[in-house]
C-alpha cells in the first residue's frame, strides 16, 4: 500500500494530489480493509463513481453494458499504475472513450479516488 | 464473456466515429448517419425510428403502447387549439402571421436568410405574438407546449425535410456548428451527445437504454412521465446537457437552434409523429 501510494504520487506529480494524500493516508491506515469497503460504496454510488452505469461487477444490481465487466482486474492490470491511469483519464489510452475522467475532471475527490482504486483492484 | 464485452465496446467505438470523421457534405453526413443505424439495428424499419428508444427495446415498448392508448398529451392538444384560435388583444390571430397553419411543423427548423439565422417553430410563434403586442411564451415549460402539441398533432404524417440552402454560406455554417456541438465533449463527465446516442445507441446505461439519434426530434413536444407534463425539444437538450454536469445553453439561443437544425436534418425522410409520450 505505501509503496504503491508513493509510486502513484510520483506519477501524478501534482502538488494538490500530494496535499490530498497527506490527509488521506493516515485515515486509510487506521481503517485497514475499510478502504476497500468504502471504495465499493463510492463505486456503486450514483452520485460518485456510478461505475455500474456502464460496467458489470459480479453481484451488483442492474448494471449497464456499455463497458467491459470489471473482473480479474489484477490479471488484466498487473501494474496498478495502469489501472490508476484508466480511471484517472480513460481518454489517454482511448481518445474516443465514453468513460468519464474521474481524476482529471475531479469527479471523485482525491480521497474517494484512491479508495475506488483500492476496491477495483480486489475484483 | 469478458472478451465479448470488450470486443463489443471496441466495435461500437470504431463504427461510431467513422461516421463523424469521414463524411463532409450534409448529404454525405445524412447518408452515413442513417446507414449507421440501419446497420446497427438491421431489424428496425427506418420509419420506426420515430418511436425513439421503443423502436429498439421491445420490453419497454409494450408498456409505452399501453400508455399511447390513452395519450397523456391529449388535453394539451385541445388547449393548444383554443390558443391557436383565440384572437390576440388586437383582434388578429396566429393565422395572420402563419397563413399555412396550423399544420406547419414540417416547415421547421428552416434557414431564415433575411435574419441570417435558423428559425424554429417556437421562435416563429413568439415573433408572431410580439408583432401583435402579446408577451412571448417561455421556451421550455408552460403553455408554449400546448400550442406546439396542437400544431404537431395537425402536422402528423408530414415528412421531415430540412433544407440547407446552398446560396447562403451562413446556412451551411449553422449546420456545421450544430454538428460540431453534437460531437463535442461537455461537462465534468465529458460526454458528447454522440457518445450516448451514436457510439452507444442500444446499449444500457444503468437501467436506461440509449436511444438512436435518428428520429429523435420527430415527436416533439413530448409528454414525459418524469416531467408529468409536455416539454419542448430544447428542454430535453437542457436535461441531456445537465446529466453530464455541463452548463445548459439558453433555450432558443443560437447553440440549441443550430443543434436542432443539424439533428432534424439527420432525420430527413422520417414522418412527423408529435406530440409523443416517453417515460
Ligand atoms: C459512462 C460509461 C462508464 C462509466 C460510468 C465508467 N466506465 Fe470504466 N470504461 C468505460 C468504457 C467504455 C471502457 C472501455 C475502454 C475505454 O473506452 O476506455 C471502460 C474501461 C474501464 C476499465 C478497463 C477495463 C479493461 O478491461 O480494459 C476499468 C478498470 C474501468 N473502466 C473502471 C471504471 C471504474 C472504477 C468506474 C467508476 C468509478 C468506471 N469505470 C466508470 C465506460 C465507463
Ligand atoms: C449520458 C448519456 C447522454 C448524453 C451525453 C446525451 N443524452 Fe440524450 N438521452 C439520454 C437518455 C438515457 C435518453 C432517454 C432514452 C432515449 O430516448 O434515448 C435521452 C433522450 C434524448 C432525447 C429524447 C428522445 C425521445 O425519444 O424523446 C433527445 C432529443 C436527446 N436525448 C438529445 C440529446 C442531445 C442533443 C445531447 C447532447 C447535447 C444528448 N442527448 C446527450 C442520454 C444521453
Amino acid at each position: 500500500m505505501i509503496g504503491n501510494t508513493k509510486k502513484w504520487i510520483g506519477m501524478a506529480g501534482a502538488i494538490s494530489v500530494l496535499a490530498g494524500q497527506f490527509l488521506v493516508t493516515p485515515a486509510s491506515f487506521a481503517a485497514g480493509d475499510n478502504a476497500v469497503e468504502e471504495g465499493k460504496k463510492i463505486s456503486f454510488d450514483r452520485k460518485k463513481g456510478n461505475c455500474l452505469a456502464c460496467h458489470n461487477i459480479i453481484g451488483a444490481p442492474s448494471p449497464g453494458n456499455i463497458a467491459p465487466a470489471l473482473i480479474a482486474m489484477k490479471s488484466r492490470f498487473p501494474n496498478r499504475e495502469d489501472l490508476h491511469k484508466q480511471i484517472w483519464d480513460a481518454t489517454e489510452k482511448n481518445p474516443e472513450s465514453a468513460m468519464p475522467p474521474f481524476g482529471k475532471h475531479g469527479i471523485l475527490s482525491e480521497a474517494d479516488f484512491e479508495k475506488v482504486i483500492e476496491y477495483i483492484w480486489t475484483l | 464473456m469478458k472478451q465479448l464485452f470488450r470486443q463489443m465496446t471496441l466495435m461500437v467505438i470504431t463504427c461510431g466515429f467513422i461516421t463523424a470523421a469521414q463524411a463532409t457534405t450534409p448529404e454525405e453526413d445524412l447518408a452515413a448517419f442513417q446507414n449507421f443505424y440501419k446497420k446497427r439495428f438491421p431489424n428496425v424499419e427506418t420509419s420506426d425510428f420515430v418511436n425513439g428508444v421503443y423502436s429498439i427495446d421491445p420490453v419497454v415498448r409494450e408498456n409505452w403502447e399501453a400508455i399511447e392508448e390513452f395519450p397523456p398529451y391529449e388535453p394539451f392538444i385541445d388547449e393548444g387549439q383554443a390558443m391557436w384560435e383565440k384572437p390576440f388583444a388586437n383582434g388578429k390571430t396566429y393565422k395572420d402571421c402563419l397563413p399555412d397553419g396550423p399544420a406547419i411543423a414540417g416547415k421547421y427548423p428552416q434557414w431564415d436568410k433575411e435574419k441570417g439565422m435558423v428559425m424554429t417553430l417556437p421562435l416563429a410563434l413568439n415573433n408572431c405574438r410580439e408583432a401583435n403586442g402579446e408577451k412571448p411564451l417561455k421556451y421550455k415549460k408552460g403553455s408554449i407546449n400546448s400550442i406546439l402539441s396542437y400544431i404537431s398533432f395537425e402536422s402528423r404524417g408530414q415528412i421531415t425535410n430540412v433544407e440547407i440552402p446552398t446560396d447562403d454560406p451562413a446556412a451551411l455554417q449553422a449546420y456545421e456548428d450544430g454538428k460540431k456541438f453534437y460531437y463535442t465533449r461537455r461537462g465534468q463527465l465529458n460526454f458528447s451527445c454522440a457518445h450516448c446516442h451514436l457510439q452507444n445507441a442500444g446499449m444500457i446505461l444503468r437501467t436506461e437504454t440509449l436511444g438512436p439519434a435518428i428520429g429523435h426530434v420527430t415527436h416533439f413536444p413530448v409528454y414525459r412521465s418524469k416531467w408529468g407534463t409536455v416539454g419542448t425539444l430544447h428542454r430535453r437538450f437542457t436535461g441531456c446537457n445537465k446529466q453530464v454536469r455541463a452548463k445548459p445553453f439558453k433555450a432558443q439561443g443560437e447553440e440549441y437552434r443550430n443543434l436542432e437544425y443539424f439533428l432534424t436534418y439527420m432525420s430527413n425522410g422520417l414522418p412527423l409523429n408529435g406530440p409523443g409520450a416517453r417515460k
